[in-house]
């Protein structure tokens, strides 16, 4: 990452959070609206984030994966049905349920991936394609298994909207959370804390540890890594599958800590857009942070634009139709990958299938 | 250096791909401290023995001794544990790694299990490279050093892994005379501490000049083992060839006539957007050869590329036969009577899904009278395929087969055909016998030479250096962007251009010619 990018995503981010503060500002006072901005954004930009660092994975050892929306899709619903399986037929307690629903969010996204690394590693099918499969499943598998359990007549919950656990608590850092006003930003749900962890965490494992250099290794140049003994197959088939399970966490956050529904199609193009902040953030883990930042920016001003509504002065008049401010991310996502906001270098790599 | 330890020894090794016997019963033995030669023209073998004694080819048969004990050697990893190091023809390095990175890479060094330790690494590359001098600094990204820096990375690579039997594939196809001396000084300081090295190549200079012994291949088997105290240049081609070679052109002296290709102040950028010609200007005169010479990467392909109309120009002009030739409109050139043999074959010089008699009308399948209006006429294609497979010998059984469907020396001779039966004034030869046997090479350069005959101008670059001396009429030096030096080709001496490939601003008169 370099700063110019830095400074573009500070700028964009500077744009959203000031609009709102202007628009609100006779009502609550800046601080109070750029902190309730500030916890929207990390918050929205949780499954962006896990998202972005599934595709770094995937990516870095060489292996296109555009299938991150079906992964998130499936395993927000898996991960759903397995928490309202342990609340309702198991009885167990609701945060016990909710675990149970993370992990298999992410074991979900970790079969889907498993799909993915053996359909574009395996038998070289165009890693596009590969990718187009999942999505394409995870719609079908998701809408049928969703209309079939909760729905149909006679089907397992017969018919009946079932008691789901809620969502995961909120787990406030100490001391911090305290402070007046600003404490507000660190009181988050879990998996948005993971993700804040697993930026980090992700940027010394791939470019600090073995397994990190191995990786790129294979992404950049895999005869080079086959030549001194490396399994080229091996080390894309398993960065793969750790990128489904994130890719599988990011979908949890959707069912298990943002709301406590499934509906079909609900990823709503999230696996894009965290495939356009990876690029964007040039295939580095903070990098893509700060751009997932930016379009939880986005929807965070959507979001806080909704409470000050009638105070729109109306030469902005069309701040009120909440479709244009939600349209924002997506022109975003466009912007960017038009290649508009500098260049961008993939590993040398990616997307082409290593043939001895 | 050399005694009679043997360290290394294939006993009847055969491999097979589909549709070649590629190593055939294949007996070779390295002994320790010597330098042996494997000698043979592209496709007799000679990589596919080294990559199974490194274990990325298994063996369909035969039996590989190291040290004296039965080997088995299954992946890279195991060649390595034996103390078998490559390098090869295509360097094995990471441009955006750190030279540290990259030597370290699969045998790294850690800490806690899993934290790379950069600074043991780079103490250690350092320590080596003192050893052996092998000058290269472990924190530089690979990247940003020149190809002959490059391969000394990866020589230390193989030392960092305890290497004490060394394959060296090509390894002077990419340097510069001067560059391919240091090489082989170093080779000879390798040797002396013990270490064993299998120097391929099919460059018989360099072979006489650095080996103990040569051991030649050709179509996959081994012709025989020589020293370089009994043999000498026309021996080993006809050994490699397996029949007599005419080792130069014959050719009569040059008789130009008009300008035909005139270039002024050319800047080109490349992909990335960095001026890789700058200011160029240059002209050829119909019935001349102007050879470029120059290593690989300073301009060469970029330039060809502007020339004949595939990338775009960023300032000068280019005039062909008097008229200015705008950028962008390949056809244009192609009507203007230009001809192109291009640096890759599979990539803009043949469609290779297409049949032969298709490659052959690609410049000129929509005029008469392989097209009447919009309709083709297969049959004018076909004939003209015919025509083309005999005159040319294209050796094939069917023009209608796909062109993939050749060996690359036909490929390049289905090339040759189709750029040069049409009516031309120029010929733009870029590497037009790069990967090619001898008996091919023998062919392209007889019709280029025969095209200058008669009247064609000839623009060749090549980074053989003895395809250019041999060819050229003139011979201008590209270095980084621009043309150095401009020379009669009968005035130029080898050592003369070596300096001047590697960026020598002025040449002092050549004591020792070579």
């Amino acid at each position: 990452m370099d700063w110019r990018r830095f400074a573009i995503i500070a700028f964009v981010i500077a744009i959203m959070f000031g609009t709102v503060v202007l628009v609100g500002s006779s009502q609550n006072s800046p601080l109070v609206i750029i902190t309730s901005m500030l916890a929207t954004t990390i918050a929205v930009a949780t499954p962006l984030t896990l998202g972005a660092l599934s595709g770094l994975y995937c990516e870095r050892s060489g292996v296109v994966n555009i299938g991150i929306e079906g992964m998130m899709l499936g395993a927000a619903f898996f991960g759903w049905l397995a928490s309202i399986y342990m609340n309702t037929i198991f009885h167990m307690a609701p945060l016990v349920s909710l675990i149970t629903g993370v992990i298999v969010a992410m074991l979900t996204g970790g079969l889907f991936a498993l799909l993915h690394a053996a359909l574009s590693i395996t038998f070289k099918v165009d890693q596009i394609i590969g990718g187009t499969v999942i999505n394409i499943l995870a719609i079908g598998i998701t809408g049928f298994l969703n209309r079939q359990m909760f729905f149909g007549a006679g089907s397992v919950f017969g018919g009946q909207i079932p008691h789901a656990p809620g969502v995961l608590p909120r787990i406030a850092i100490p001391l911090l959370s305290k402070i007046p006003v600003v404490g507000r930003i660190f009181v988050q749900q879990p998996i948005t804390w993971a993700a804040l962890i697993l930026v980090v965490v992700t940027h010394f494992v791939i470019f600090k540890t073995r397994w990190g250099l191995r990786t790129r290794a294979v992404g950049e140049h895999p005869r080079a890594a086959d030549t001194v003994g490396i399994n080229v197959t091996r080390m894309r088939y398993l960065n793969v599958i750790i990128g489904g399970m994130l890719a599988g966490l990011g979908g949890g956050f959707l069912t298990l800590e943002s709301i406590s529904s499934f509906e079909p199609l609900m990823t709503n193009g999230r696996g894009f857009i965290a495939l356009a902040a990876m690029i964007f953030g040039n295939w580095t883990p903070f990098g893509a942070w700060s751009a997932a930042l930016v379009f939880g920016a986005a929807q965070a001003l959507q979001i806080n634009l909704q409470f000050f509504r009638t105070l729109i002065p109306p030469q902005l008049a069309i701040l009120q139709n909440s479709y244009v401010v939600g349209l924002a991310p997506y022109i975003l996502t466009m912007l960017i990958l038009t290649g508009l906001i500098g260049k961008t270098i993939p590993p040398a790599a990616d997307g082409q299938p290593y043939i001895k | 250096m050399a005694d009679n330890t043997i360290v290394l020894q294939a006993k009847d090794i055969t491999k097979r791909f589909p549709g070649v016997l590629a190593n055939d019963k294949v007996n070779f033995d390295l002994r320790k401290g010597e330098i042996h030669a494997l000698l043979g023209e592209n496709g007799a073998g000679k990589t596919t023995l080294m990559n199974i004694l490194y274990g990325l080819y298994l063996p369909d048969s035969g039996e590989i001794q190291v040290n004296g004990q039965p080997a088995v050697i299954h992946s890279p990893k195991d060649s390595i544990a034996l103390g078998i190091g490559m390098v090869h023809q295509h360097f094995m390095l990471i441009p955006v790694f750190t030279v540290a990175e990259n030597i370290m890479l699969g045998e790294e060094t850690v800490r806690y299990g899993m934290v790379l330790d950069q600074k043991a690494v780079a103490n250690r590359v350092r320590e080596l490279s003192k050893q052996y001098g092998l000058e290269v600094n472990p924190e530089t990204l690979v990247g940003q050093l020149s190809v002959g820096v490059q391969q000394r990375v990866e020589i230390v690579k193989a030392l960092y892994r305890n290497a004490q039997i060394l394959i060296l594939d090509e390894p002077t196809a990419v340097l510069t005379p001067q560059e391919a001396d240091e090489l082989f000084v170093i080779m000879r300081e390798l040797t002396k501490r013990g270490v064993s090295i299998i120097f391929i190549t099919h460059k018989l200079k360099e072979v006489l000049a650095v080996a103990d012994r040569i051991t030649a291949m050709r179509r996959g088997e081994v012709v025989g083992t020589t020293t370089p105290a009994e043999t000498d240049e026309h021996k080993l081609a006809s050994m490699m060839v397996g029949r007599e070679v005419i080792l130069t052109v014959e050719k009569a002296p040059a008789k130009p006539t008009e300008v035909v290709l005139n270039v002024e102040n050319l800047t080109i950028e490349d992909d990335r957007g960095v001026e890789v010609v700058r200011q160029l200007g240059l002209e050829v005169r119909a019935g001349e050869i102007l050879g470029i010479a120059g290593v690989q990467g300073n301009g060469q392909t970029e330039l060809v590329e502007a020339l004949t109309g595939l990338r775009k120009r960023k300032s000068g002009k280019v005039v062909l036969n008097g008229k200015e030739i705008p950028e962008l409109r390949p056809r244009l050139n192609v009507e203007a009577g230009q001809a192109h043999i291009p640096e890759d074959r599979h990539k803009h010089g043949l469609v290779l899904s297409f049949s032969i008699a298709d490659n052959e009308v690609l410049c000129t399948y929509y005029q008469p009278p392989f097209a009447h209006g919009l309709q083709r006429d297969q049959k004018a294609v076909l004939e003209n395929a015919i025509k083309l497979v005999e005159r040319f010998d294209i050796r094939t059984p069917s023009p209608l087969l796909p062109a993939s469907k050749l060996s690359g020396g036909n490929q390049q001779k289905a090339i040759v055909a189709r750029e040069l039966i049409r009516p031309i004034h120029l010929l733009v030869a870029n590497q037009p016998t790069r990967g090619l046997d001898v008996g091919s090479i023998e062919y392209i350069h007889r019709q280029i030479v025969d095209m200058r005959d008669r009247g064609v101008a000839v623009l060749l670059v090549s980074a053989e250096l003895d395809e250019i001396t041999s060819l050229s009429d003139r011979i201008a030096v590209m270095f980084h962007g621009q043309i150095v030096a401009t020379m009669e080709a009968d005035k130029a001496t080898r050592s003369e251009l070596g300096l001047l490939m590697a960026g020598a601003t002025s040449v002092v008169p050549d004591q020792v010619p070579s």
